[in-house]
Formats: structure tokens, sequence, C-alpha cells
């Protein structure tokens, strides 16, 4: 065994597909709504800046879903777990005010991923399973809450921070999503706890036999994205000014793909944090066009399931490479 | 000549009703390499077990250095300077070599994040001492060879261990020349003063690398031989059982 036999092939597949496969697809649906669409306003700034902010509370909860899905486990209820806390978030501001309302907001997405990561780590269930079962049930807990009916959120101070506001001439939603990447970035990349999850969702016997707590870093992971979850129904409520149980009630298949585009393996060991803004960014310059094209609601639908099979595919070719 | 870096002294392990290790006793000096021999289930893998702090004895006490221990767990023996390669590496398949030899263990800079720098100084300069001939301190280890691989978690153990290094079978999976380097690697621990306890079936494996060895069967201790007062033939007896210690 040389060095030589060794480094070459790994080497060759190591520039892969996977790694840029977001760029590349990201330029490639730029350019071709860019020309498809260049006389339907697809270019302006107002529709480019409007797609960013459309798509601020996917990106952040995709954030979640990476470090969740690089520890080999999966989160399905952040979709209702984004409506229970814009609900929370709506009814106690209307009673106690904004800061009640947000520490209920993000308290209401913190409880459930803890009961999702409980049930994970120590009674060691499945994700899938627990998170399904969340999702059903926090679907069902978020329609009984309000009576299926929509709240207002009224707050001034509210609706700015988390929606429509602005600072320095830049819009509050663009603040959290390029403070919230950059944060994540660096506990993912530059951190220990980081280092921990890629390793727990690599071999978690090794991360074990290495001193690493997989339990903690399990219950770590699905409570951080009931957080973030939290903070994306807060956006939802800031930006609509009003809460609603249909909040996140589709946005699972959109943030599952833009994880997995991103470069975040489905099977754990592997994440990109900012892989998974530009592949949130795809996917929604994807609905826009998509819209823009003329296409109907079906006809998207049936377009990002193609988007999210190839997306997948190369996923786990890279994995049994 | 010092005294011994481990000293067990009548090791019992019993699971249930079964016994799986009884009255064990052995020292292992530093810098010297004892093979662990026996037939399948004879009890090897349990007696490292119990020496990394995986399995407490049902009797029996354990000295490193002279000084009793207990190890409650596998972190407290890490921590007592004993390392373990395990049979199936423990190495995190997609991850870099150096975030694997730090596992774990990672240092940090000042800020409190990953010192990726050291980690790869010493894991370049560590690899370059062992000869462990991997591409890159960079390269994932789904990228490197069984060899590599196996190179890659004896240095792991080499790097942490400051008394003891155990080894499960580290050849059992490797071709020759694979196996004539990692044995390499092996002997050359013995430079830096560690006890090195190996497990293997390969009888030709344990007559090129140890200093002495130990056969179990059934549990039982059949007899420690200095390797060059010995032959395979008399081991193989041992372990078949056709001689008694
Ligand atoms: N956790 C356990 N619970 C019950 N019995 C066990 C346990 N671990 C080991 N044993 C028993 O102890 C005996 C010794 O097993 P051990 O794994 O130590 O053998 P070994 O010498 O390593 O064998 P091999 O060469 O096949 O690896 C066997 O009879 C085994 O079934
Ligand atoms: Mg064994």
């Amino acid at each position: 065994m040389s060095n030589a036999d060794l480094a070459a092939p790994s080497l060759l597949s190591r520039i892969n597909l996977q790694r840029y496969v977001v760029y590349i697809g990201f330029l490639a649906i730029f350019l071709f709504f860019a020309i498809v669409l260049r006389d339907s306003g697809f270019l302006t700034v107002r529709n480019l800046s409007n797609i960013v902010l459309q798509t601020a509370p996917v990106t952040i909860m995709a954030i979640g879903l990476v470090f969740v899905m690089s520890a080999g486990e999966i989160d399905l209820s952040i979709g209702s777990i984004v409506a229970v806390s814009a609900l929370a978030a709506a009814v106690t501001i209307g009673q106690y005010g904004m800061v009640a309302g947000i520490i209920a907001g993000l308290g209401a997405g913190f409880v459930i991923g803890l009961i999702n990561g409980f049930l994970v780590a120590y009674v060691k269930l499945p994700s899938f399973l627990v998170t399904l079962a969340t999702l059903g049930l926090f679907a069902g807990v978020s329609r009984s809450m309000t009576d299926l009916r929509s709240i207002p959120v009224t707050d001034s101070l509210f609706t700015g921070i988390f929606g429509s506001g602005s600072l320095f001439g830049i819009p509050s939603l663009i603040w959290w999503t390029v403070i919230a990447i950059a944060i994540a970035h660096i506990v993912f990349r530059e951190t220990r706890f980081g280092a921990h999850v890629l390793a727990t969702g690599d071999n978690a016997r090794a991360a074990a036999v290495c001193g690493i707590s997989v339990p903690r870093i399990r219950l770590a992971v699905l409570t951080l994205s009931g957080v973030i979850a939290g903070l994306a129904g807060l956006l939802y409520a800031g930006r609509l000014q009003a809460a609603k149980y249909t909040l996140g009630e589709t946005d699972l298949m959109t943030v599952i793909a833009a994880v997995i585009v991103g470069g975040t393996l489905l099977n754990g060991g592997k994440g990109s944090i900012v892989g998974a803004l530009v592949g949130s960014l795809m996917m929604g310059m994807l609905n826009n066009g998509l819209i823009l094209m003329g296409l109907s609601v079906s006809d998207q639908m049936i377009v990002r399931g193609f988007i999210i099979l190839a997306a997948v595919a190369v996923s786990l070719r890279e994995k049994n490479r | 000549m010092t005294g011994p870096v481990l000293e067990l002294s009548g090791i019992r392990k019993t699971f249930g009703g079964v016994t799986a290790i009884e009255d064990f006793s052995l020292e292992i000096f530093p810098g010297e390499i004892v093979a662990l021999v026996g037939d399948n289930g004879a009890g090897k893998s349990t007696l490292i077990k119990i020496v990394s702090g995986v399995h407490p004895p049902s009797a029996g006490s354990i000295a490193l250095d002279g000084q009793p221990v207990v190890m409650s767990n596998a972190t407290m023996a890490r921590m007592l300077g004993i390392e373990v390669v395990y049979q199936d590496l423990a190495l995190a398949d997609q991850q870099a070599v150096y975030m694997n030899l730090f596992l774990g263990r990672e240092p940090l800079t000042a800020l409190g994040l990953l010192d990726r720098r050291r980690m790869i100084a010493e894991t370049e300069k560590l690899v370059k001492e062992l000869d462990v001939r991997i591409p890159s301190a960079h390269a994932a280890i789904r990228d490197l060879s069984g060899g590599q691989r196996q190179g890659v978690a004896i240095a792991r153990a080499t790097h942490w261990a400051s008394k003891l290094i155990l080894l499960d079978e580290p050849t059992a999976a490797l071709g020759v020349a694979e196996t004539a380097r990692v044995e390499e690697i092996v002997r050359s621990l013995k430079k830096r003063n560690i006890g090195v306890l190996i497990i293997s079936h390969s009888l030709d494996q344990v007559f090129r690398l140890s200093d002495r060895i130990c056969v179990l069967r059934r549990g039982k201790q059949i007899g420690v031989r200095d390797t060059k007062a010995t032959d395979k033939n008399e081991i193989i007896a041992m372990i078949t059982g056709l001689k008694q210690g």
C-alpha cells in the first residue's frame, strides 16, 4: 500500500457532484428563470428580495434540521411546532404583551423538542416514529387551541421585529436569516458540540467509546430543532400579523429538500448550514418562478417532488460510494 | 527494572451463573508486548473489557503502576491512561483522520472553538512518528484502506495512552502486507514505554510480536510463557487442553 495508489482515486472522487450540486442547481435554476421569465418580473429587485423574505422561516427551520439529520435523526414535527408556537405567541401577546409572547412561542417549541428528544434519546424510540406521532399530535393541539380560528397579532413592535420591520434599511427577516445562519454555521463547524453531532450521526458506537454522551447529543439536537421551529413560528406570525393552525403545515417537504440538496446526508455524519441556506433559497426561487410561469399548485408540487427525488438520489449515491 | 504498569490479581468474572474468567493474574511491564491467546469464547475480550473499565470484575484487583484502581467505566480507564483499539476500530468514517484522533477530546482555542490547527499538526506529527502511511490528516476515514484505518485507530490509542494499549484482533481483517505494516506499528510502541496487551488468533503473529504469551482456555488461565522459551506446539497444546500449565 503506497500513498499514491490510495490518494489518486479518492482525490478525483472528492471533487464530486454532491458537494457543489446545490450551487450548480441554484445557478441553473436562476439562469433558467432569468431567461424564461425575463418579461414576467422575475429579475426585479422587488421579486428577488421577496423570495428571500418568504424563504426566511424555511431557512430557519432548515438550520435545526441540519443538526438533527447530521446526528442521524429526523424531525418531522417541525411544521406542527411552527403552528403551535405561532398560536401560543399570538394568544399570549394579546394578553400579556410582546416579551411574554416571545417566551411562550419559543417555550412551546422547546417543550415539544424536549419531548421528542427525551423519547428518542432515553426511551430509545426511532426519531422517525416519535416525530411522526408528535407531528400529528401537535397538529391536533394547534387546531383545538383556538378552534381553528386565526388570531391577529397587533403588537407593532413584535410585527416589526419578526416581520415587516427593518434596521439600517435591511428588512428584519434578512437580519434573522443572516444572524441565525452565521451563529449556526460557527456552532456546527467550529465547536465541540458540532463535532460531536457529526460523530454521533456517523458512528454512534465510536462516539460513545470516545466518551461522547450520545443520548445527550440526540436530546440536544431535537430540542434545538424544536426551539428553532418555534422561532420560525414567530417569524410567520410577525410577517402575516396573525397566527393560524395552517402555518408551517406544508413546509416539511420544502425544508427536508433544502437540507438534503444543501449537502446534508440523510443518514447522518455530514451536513452543511450554508448549503441548507442555498438549498432553501433555491426552493424559494423555484416556488416563485413556477408561480410566475403560471403553473398550477398541483404542477408545482409535482416539479418539487422530482427535485427532491433527484436530491435524495445524489445524497445516497454519495453515502454508498 | 521498573515495576509492572498493569497488575491483575485473582480476577474473576461471572455473567449471571456463567463464569467467563476465573482466577486470572498477569503483570505487564512498560514497553512489553503480551499476547493473549485462546479459542473462541475463552474469555479474551471479556478480560480486555475488564481492564478497560467496561465490565467491573466480580472479584480480584487491578493495579496501575502499583496503585490499586477501581474503574467504574471506560471514561475512567481512559483518564488513567488505558486505551483500547476495538475490533471494529470505532472510527467515524466520514470525518477526517484528525477529527477521529481527537474525538471526544478536541482541543479548543482561547475562544472556545475547535483548535483545528493544533489537531492537524499533532496528527501529522504522530502519523509520521508511527509511520502510518495515510494520504493526509484531512483524509476521511472511508477513503483509507483497512490497514490505514487500523493505523489510525492505533495512532489514536497511542496518542492518548500513557500506560497501556489493549488491542483486540487488530489484523483479523487485513491482508499480508497490511498486517506486516500494523505489526511494525505495534512493535514501535515498545519505544514509547507503553505496555501492550494484544489478542490474536494468529500464532505466527503472536510469535513475531510478543515478549510473553498468556493462554486462556474456557476462562481458566492455563499459563504464561516467555515467547523465546516456548514454541507453537506447546502453545497449541495449552490452547486445546492437551497440556496443562
Ligand atoms: N455480556 C455478557 N453476558 C453474558 N455472557 C458473556 C458476556 N460477554 C461474554 N460472555 C461469555 O463469556 C465467555 C467469554 O467470551 P469472550 O467474548 O470473552 O471470548 P473471546 O475469548 O473473546 O472469544 P473470541 O475469540 O470468539 O472473540 C463466552 O462464553 C461468552 O458467551
Ligand atoms: Mg473476542
